[in-house]
């Protein structure tokens, strides 16, 4: 079942040196239940995609255009024309977020019980004692030692991972039915970094909820995803299921995007590969393909044509679309 | 909290001690001889110099005069003997010879009037500066916002004096819409109504300049905070933007207000010195001027040590207000 349907997603935001198109006509479906990925590199649209989604893009700063009908409890709900009453009722309730920097995203004033207790208050009209057990049950759940005595503690008080445990608690509360991690795990240590993944995955497959991972780690991506979107300048360059993405990426970018990751299982040692270049302004990006400065495969395709043309997102194989003139055949 | 609460006050009374001991010196070694002053300043009779300097005790030697200042602090203190003794009951602060009084009364007479303008004005320009800052920020760049930028720009820039003169002249002397309040403090018991009328106007003095600039402060606080990850996560949440900014971004946003309007409303304690001449209040401000006009010894070290008394004790509660209100400087 498609749980959301996102139509050229577009979002520009006019400055005084131009319009920054940092999301480009993008689509995609999330379905209930799966995990899709959304990677690129710094700048490259996920971040804000997800933003325009919860309505979180003051409507003052920016063009939202194109629609994202979202399956909630009531019908179907367009995200992007919906007024901010409408995504109030949403927001925590059917879609949570986490976000990347837990240090931060808890308010340091208020005990993260109150916090919790508060997010499940605004959508249900209980007792707060209901709440309060609601509250020690997914402190429980996300492996909070001594939950009930814990609720009473401030953010400060907890270490990095556990504060991002405290979010997840928090995001979940109301049983989600999408989950937007930004880079949950991007602001942690590398072994709280995989407990956290893990925690995620488990607390997925038992809630029944689909999430949308954003990351620019591959590595999270491989033991995490159902699906992956590839993203780059504001546009979706290659989309395939995870396993496809892996084993034979199409697009020199996402080529360029698993070669810079170290593996263990590779037998020749060596430099890890780098892709050239930096990202383009989103101000004035390079005629044609927007990857065509950094490309290291425009020699497969007639000269010029990767410089003057956009290449549309194809479907190449299964479930497997491509933006890219190369290995195109025609 | 406990031992944190008795240690500051440990502290808190080293500092006033120090304090005690500085103004003493200087008042010991100033170029000017306190017994001389007693008798005015076209006396120079030396027997009644030398009468007065014994009196006081400026006959003894340094320390020992400051250890019975110490010592008139916590137990009162008597100058003379016999039928010309004056005592002065603790906490005694001296004898001023230029008022006749004890300096414990004088101050204590001085004082409520500081206190009333304070207090007022305190309250006037926390209501405007952080109603206004909470308006501006909400709509930034709109209109409110404009006007507020205004009101920043003339009231920073303007010095209290000329406000307070603006005021007499306009509200008073030109339009006669209030009587002319010239030194006829009436306490609050006595008649509040009265009370309020004098103290209308230099309110609005004072609360005019702090308000510009809590305006400003409270404006940025609450756009920095709002900017702040956890709101967002509020947001995300599904909170309603009423309960996002006055349960999550005020708190945050307010809590340096808080340490500011402590230590702001300790300076004006220790005497409004322009406002209280320009509307000739006889408050501590001008008790202090005057002092130091007349060289009046007593009363100089008195109303410093007032002064830092307040700014220590202020600075005591703000803090323990403070570790109420952020959970993280709260010490166990």
């Amino acid at each position: 079942m498609t749980l959301l349907k996102i139509e050229s997603l577009s979002v520009e935001f006019p400055t005084p040196d131009g319009l920054v198109k940092a999301v480009d006509q993008v689509s995609f479906e999330v379905n209930a239940g799966e995990t899709l990925a959304i990677v690129g590199e710094s700048g490259s649209g996920k971040t804000v995609t997800n933003l325009a989604l919860m309505g979180l893009i003051p409507k003052r700063t920016a063009n939202i255009l194109g629609s994202a009908k979202f399956e909630s409890t009531d019908g179907v709900v367009n995200l992007i024309n919906s007024n901010q009453k409408e995504l109030r009722k949403l927001r925590g309730r059917e879609i949570a977020m986490i976000f990347q920097d837990p240090m931060s995203s808890l308010h340091p004033f208020y005990t993260i019980g109150d916090q919790i207790i508060e997010a499940h208050q605004i959508h249900n009209e209980v007792d707060i004692k209901v709440s309060r057990a609601r509250t020690i049950e997914l402190l429980e759940m996300v492996g909070i030692q001594g939950a009930e005595s814990r609720m009473a503690a401030f953010p400060h008080q907890f270490s990095g991972g556990m504060r991002q445990r405290v979010m997840i608690a928090m995001a979940l509360v109301n049983n989600p039915s999408l989950l937007i991690a930004d880079e949950p795990t991007t602001a942690l240590d590398v072994t709280v970094q995989a407990q956290i993944m893990k925690l995620l995955r488990d607390l997925q497959k038992e809630l029944k909820m689909a999430m949308i991972l954003i990351t620019h780690d591959m590595g999270v991506v491989a033991g995490t995803a159902n699906r992956v979107n590839v993203m780059y300048a504001g546009r979706i360059v290659e989309s395939a299921k995870v396993r496809d993405l892996y084993a034979n990426p199409l697009m020199p970018y996402t080529q360029g995007l698993l070669a810079s990751v170290p593996r263990m299982d590779r037998t020749k040692i060596g430099r890890l590969s780098a892709i050239p270049g930096q990202p383009p302004s989103l101000i004035s990006l390079p005629s044609g393909c927007s990857f065509n400065p950094r490309c290291n495969r425009k020699t497969e395709v007639e000269s010029g044509k990767c410089e003057s043309q956009m290449p549309e997102l194809r479907l190449r194989a299964d479930e497997h679309l491509v933006r890219c003139f190369a290995g195109e055949g025609a | 909290m406990l031992s944190y609460i008795s240690r500051r006050l440990a502290v808190s009374f080293i500092i006033l001690l120090t304090v005690s001991f500085a103004v003493y010196v200087i008042f010991a070694f100033l170029p000017y001889d306190p017994a001389a002053l007693t008798c005015g300043k076209t006396c120079n009779d030396p027997g009644i110099i030398e009468a007065n300097r014994h009196r006081l005790g400026y006959d003894l030697p340094f320390f020992t005069q400051y250890f019975l200042f110490l010592k008139g602090l916590l137990f009162g203190r008597s100058f003379g003997e016999g039928a010309a003794m004056i005592t002065c009951p603790a906490p005694s602060l001296g004898y001023s010879f230029q008022e006749h009084a004890c300096v414990t009364n004088v101050i204590s007479e001085a004082l409520p009037v500081t206190v009333s303008l304070a207090l007022g004005a305190l309250v006037m320009w926390l209501a405007l500066g952080v109603g206004l800052g909470i308006l501006a920020a909400r709509f930034r760049g709109r209109i409110v916002d404009q006007l507020s930028t205004i009101f920043v720009l003339i009231g920073t820039s303007l010095p209290t004096f000329l406000t307070g003169l603006m005021l007499l002249v306009f509200v008073v002397i030109k339009w006669h819409i209030m009587p002319f309040p010239a030194g006829n403090y009436t306490p609050f018991l006595e008649n509040p109504f009265e009370w309020a009328q004098i103290l209308l106007l230099p309110w609005i003095t004072l609360a005019f300049a702090y308000a510009a600039l809590y305006t400003r402060f409270v404006r940025s606080a609450v756009i920095d905070t709002s900017n702040e990850d956890y709101i967002r996560t509020a947001r995300a949440k599904g909170l309603s933007e009423g309960v996002i900014l006055g349960k999550h971004t005020l708190r945050a946003a307010l809590a340096p207000i808080a340490t500011m309007a402590g230590l702001d409303f300790a300076g004006l304690l220790g005497g409004a010195i322009l406002t209280e001449s320009v509307f000739n209040l006889p408050g501590i401000g001008r008790l202090a001027i005057n002092s130091v006009v007349n060289i009046d010894l007593p009363i100089i070290v008195a109303t410093t040590l007032l002064a830092a008394l307040f700014v220590v004790i202020m600075n005591l509660l703000v803090d323990i207000l403070y570790a109420f209100i952020d959970p993280r400087v709260r010490v166990v």
